[in-house]
């Protein structure tokens, strides 16, 4: 432990910034990982650009890994850094904005080269001109000190070891956090296994970090953060991503269903595919699909065979799938569809967050083409979401959208496992036995009888023998599913398949006010649920009475929506794109609800949700 | 082939569905269903283990006449589909039903996948050179000059030949045949049924609506003997009548060519092997036919024995199962969720 003085800290948000190739996005999750082995609740942010590598030492080439942790339940990254990490002026520039005056910078005065200044625009150096005078800044030659620390290592190039200065940067911010390092050194041991050298230079420079803290007079007292009260339980830090693979792998399990995902590469999307993909062990099947129309019809066919059918994409690849996604509304097979967001339109912004994609996954296909759309609220959530999903499209035999984006995909959360006995039951059956009579009053299988509480048809997969049928996407006869033409069927057909997905059940939406009394609502859905969740505490920690809730089914949605709506003066709803999930309260329950929108590609800053909502609650209160 | 002992034996009737079959007076898809269904008691297979999967098209209303389980998808994607069921279910007997602009237009993508990954299918590719269920445009495979309703003065595109496509895409078994020529049909789809892998049969089928008389230069009697070339494993490559016979041989050039019986060095002549490893001389049959039908191979060109994508996919994950010691129980699935890396509260 440290000899220096150590002061209590409630709750702290540090950026870890530098150059694509400076490893800054290794250095977060292993702070992260060291900090949730202590209790802190947390909540992270990575940020990253869509070029693998953009040109060194520039602005586009700067990736960021933003961390919140807490004594206390933390809901979002973070608004606004207390520390900054810059490993080259890029950083420094990118990110100094974002960095309240009074916040602590530690930069790698290596990189400050009239060359490197030049880069980005910097007329003269700004660890020496005087202009970050109003803020904290240590000066570290972050790189030479590597190098130095790690002179002993012969057999390594010059190249090698100066990629070991991100390990130093994490040694110094665990002592500034008095974090342990030992975590971290069991999974340097793991990666470097066949690589003696490296790892020693990886411990060396890790080590050489905390030491500097320790011993030079730059840094005069580290921080401790105590460990959070979080309820009972045994808790893994997870993104969205490796959550929502693991929904999916659960659902399946708990449904006695092989899992089958046909899918296409595409950012943020693709980690679901590559997590699935070493998941062969739990029964799955990954299809690295042509393109995405293929991917969503390897999930039908699938499906159509008796398996869990599963598809996942962004927004560019869920535009692909819509004709195959109609077509499953019309053969009323299970399909579970996930579209991370991130900015659009086109290619937009591939790195960057979005909820843009709502109308689409709710409209986006030809005819009345009604689905199931889910979207989960934090990165842990994902989990849950998947689970629901699955239960949806195979009690219904409908295709479900999960709607996740970018930022719930890459960021991170403490995750209280559940038990695996807990998860619900989602098993299946398959139809075995003719369900109906012929004209001839024969036994015959009617592909389209409906199950009258659900409106579920029966899943008869091929091999079963006496049920063998025909779909297609051609308008189906009521009960019989022969090819029909008959305008008064296509009515009642088109009418029944959006009563199906109408009485889905989904609980009843929550509303939280404390006290009862609130007169403005903040009504979120999907990633803007810690934002949201964070402003609205803030203000109540003022005095402001606002009540909140979060929209988790958004097809159907709950039912008691309408009532809550009507409830308040004033409903504000923030969402990441221009007011999509407002047009459809608007028009559906004619309810003035005010919108409040942007697509910075960034979650949703506290501070201007809370200016946004104290807004309205003056507007009410006057 | 596996015939189940003890299942009655099946009739066409038995696969016949009680749907209204919809096509044309005269249309060429008529004889192809006779075939299929008559082919299909043949393979003791319960019909509940075979599917047709179609596109969009006239050809593609296919699974609807036929008694299997059947999906009638959207336009193209029938392969990809199939993919799906074939690659998670091994049990079945998976089929494709296309047309030509089905599956070379606008399912083009998913076809050559198909081929190249060897899946365990059978593509029958009814080639009407037509687009018929949207009344007639010229589609991937019409002539250049070919009048259709979307190219009054002739279309300009240069067609596809479909059996050139699929070698080049790697196809393991390729075929083709007349959709009047019952027999070569017959022994067609019972070798694809055998066929480990992707089988694409090219089916010639007319459609008397809006492309009438399309293959007549190999129907008709008089035209055929100096056209239609009978591909026969370990045969000569032969062509014509017996009094005017014509052999395959290959040009000092590299190329193939018909000359007479007479004048053929017997070391040069072709002899058919659809198991050659090697495409290239497949891929030169192909050619054959241009331009314009000179000589038009039927048979089955391609045959070889590949690993199926759809075996592989299994084996990986039936390996990564009993590597782990079995399928996955509720201690497995815990200790997934759980990760490497957890701590606990309270
Ligand atoms: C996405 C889409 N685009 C276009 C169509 C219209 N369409 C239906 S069938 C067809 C062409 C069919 O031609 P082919 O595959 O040769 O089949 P044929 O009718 O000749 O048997 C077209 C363009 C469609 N159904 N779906
Ligand atoms: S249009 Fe042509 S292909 Fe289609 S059913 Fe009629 S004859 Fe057959
Ligand atoms: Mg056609």
């Amino acid at each position: 432990m440290s000899s220096k003085p150590t002061e209590p800290r409630s709750r702290v948000v540090i950026r870890f910034a530098g150059d694509s190739g400076d490893g800054m996005q290794l250095t977060g999750d292993r702070f992260t990982s060291d900090t949730a082995r202590l209790g802190n609740d947390l909540s992270t942010l990575p940020n990253f650009p869509a070029e693998i590598r953009a040109p060194a030492g520039t602005l586009p080439g700067v990736s960021s890994f933003q961390l919140h942790f807490a004594d206390h339940d933390v809901l979002t990254p973070g608004d606004a850094p207390d520390v900054l990490v810059a490993m080259n002026p890029a950083a420094l520039k990118a990110n100094l904005s974002d960095l309240p005056r009074g916040a602590t910078i530690i930069a790698n005065t290596d990189e400050f080269s009239a060359r490197n200044l030049a880069k980005v625009g910097y007329a003269a150096n700004p660890l020496e001109d005087g202009s970050l005078d109003s803020w904290h800044l240590h000066s570290v030659a972050l790189t030479s000190i590597t190098l130095e620390a790690l002179s002993a290592y012969g057999g390594l190039t010059r190249k090698e070891k100066e990629r070991a200065k991100n390990m130093f940067a994490l040694g110094l911010l665990s002592w500034m956090y008095t974090r342990p390092t030992e975590p971290t050194e069991v999974f340097l041991a793991r990666k470097f296994a066949d690589k003696p050298d490296i790892l020693a230079a990886n411990l060396a420079a890790l080590r050489a970090g905390w030491n500097y803290g320790e011993t030079t007079e730059d840094f005069t007292s580290s921080y401790a953060v105590a460990a959070a009260p979080m309820p009972a339980g045994t808790y893994r830090n997870i993104t969205g991503n490796v959550a929502l693979s693991l929904g999916l792998v659960a659902a399946a399990h708990r449904s006695g269903l092989p899992l089958v995902l046909g899918s296409y590469p595409i950012t943020p999307a693709s980690d679901i595919l590559h997590t699935l993909a070493g998941l062969k062990r739990f029964g799955v099947t990954t299809l690295q699909a042509e393109d995405e129309i293929a991917g969503a019809g390897i999930a039908l066919g699938a499906s159509f065979g008796g398996a869990l059918g599963v598809t996942t994409t962004s927004g560019p690849g869920l535009a692909l799938k819509s004709e195959t996604i109609g077509l499953a509304v019309s053969l009323e097979l299970p399909m579970v569809i996930v579209d991370v967001q991130r900015g659009g339109p086109s290619t937009g912004l591939p790195t960057k967050t979005e909820q843009a994609d709502l109308l689409q996954a709710m409209y986006g296909r030809n005819g009345e083409s009604p689905v199931a759309v889910i979207a989960p609220q934090t990165p842990a959530d994902c989990f849950d979401a998947a689970m629901d999903a699955v239960r949806m499209a195979t009690v219904y035999r409908t295709p479900v959208i999960v709607l996740s984006d970018g930022y719930l995909a890459n960021g991170s959360e403490p995750w209280p496992v559940p038990d695996v006995t807990d998860l619900p039951d989602l098993t299946v059956e398959f139809a075995t036995e003719p369900n109906g009579v012929d004209a001839q009053g024969n036994p015959a299988f009617q592909p389209y009888l409906r199950e009258p509480e659900t409106l579920a048809r029966p899943w008869a997969v091929p091999g079963t023998p006496g049920l063998e049928h025909r779909v297609g996407g051609i308008e189906k006869a009521d009960v019989t599913g022969e090819i029909s033409y008959d305008p008064e069927n296509h009515d009642r057909m088109t009418r029944l398949r959006q009563a199906k997905i109408d009485g889905i059940t989904v609980p009843d939406l929550d509303v939280d006010d404390p006290t009862g009394d609130a007169r403005v609502l903040v009504l979120g859905w999907g990633s803007t649920y810690g934002p949201i969740a964070a402003a609205v505490r803030a203000l109540r920690a003022g005095g402001a009475h606002v009540a909140r809730a979060h929209l988790r089914h958004l097809s159907p949605m709950p039912a008691n929506l309408g009532d809550v709506l009507r409830a308040y003066d004033a409903v504000v709803v923030p969402e990441m794109n221009l007011g999509q999930l407002a047009m459809l309260l608007r028009s559906r329950y004619l309810v003035d609800v005010q919108s409040h929108t942007a697509v910075r590609g960034q979650p949703f800053a506290t501070t201007e949700l809370g200016a946004v909502i104290s807004q309205h609650l003056e507007e009410v209160s006057t | 082939m596996s015939i189940e002992l003890g299942m009655p034996r099946l009739s066409k009737r038995d696969f016949t569905s009680d749907q209204e079959v919809r096509w044309c007076p005269g249309c060429g898809d008529y004889v192809i269903l006779a075939a299929v269904q008559s082919f299909l008691p043949e393979l003791g297979v319960p019909k509940e283990d075979v599917v047709f999967v179609s596109g969009i098209g006239c050809s593609s209303r296919f699974p609807y006449y036929v008694q299997t389980y059947g999906m009638h998808s959207i336009h193209g994607r029938a392969p990809a589909i199939a993919t799906g069921l074939a690659t998670s279910r091994p049990d079945l007997h998976v089929y494709v039903v296309t047309g030509d602009g089905d599956a070379l237009s606008i399912g083009g993508n998913h076809l050559i996948h198909a081929l190249r990954r060897n899946v365990n299918l059978t593509i029958l590719l009814f080639n009407n050179q037509i687009y018929g269920l949207t009344k007639g445009q010229y589609s991937p495979t019409s002539r250049v000059g070919q009048v259709t309703k979307s190219s009054p003065v002739g279309s300009v595109d240069q067609p596809f030949n479909p059996v050139s496509l699929a070698l080049g895409a790697e196809a393991t078994f390729v075929a083709r045949v007349m959709e009047s020529d019952r027999p070569l049909m017959m022994d067609i789809l019972r070798a694809a049924h055998e066929h480990q892998g992707t089988a694409l049969i090219e089916i010639y089928q007319n459609c008397p609506i809006f492309n009438d008389g399309a293959f007549d230069l190999i129907k008709d009697r008089t035209q055929q003997d100096a056209r239609l070339v009978r591909l026969r494993a370990g045969e000569a490559i032969a062509l014509g009548p017996q009094e005017a016979r014509q052999v395959l041989v290959r040009t000092s050039q590299g190329g193939l060519e018909f000359v007479s019986v007479e004048h053929a060095d017997p070391a040069a002549v072709v002899v058919h092997d659809p198991t050659l490893e090697d495409p290239s001389l497949a891929f030169a049959l192909s050619r054959l036919d241009s331009p314009e039908m000179t000589h038009v191979p039927v048979g089955i060109f391609r045959s070889v024995s590949h690993p199926t994508y759809d075996q592989g996919v299994r084996e990986q994950v039936s390996h990564a199962i009993s590597t782990a010691g079995g399928p996955a129980d509720d201690a497995a699935l815990q200790s997934l969720l759980l990760g490497g890396d957890t701590w606990t509260v309270g």
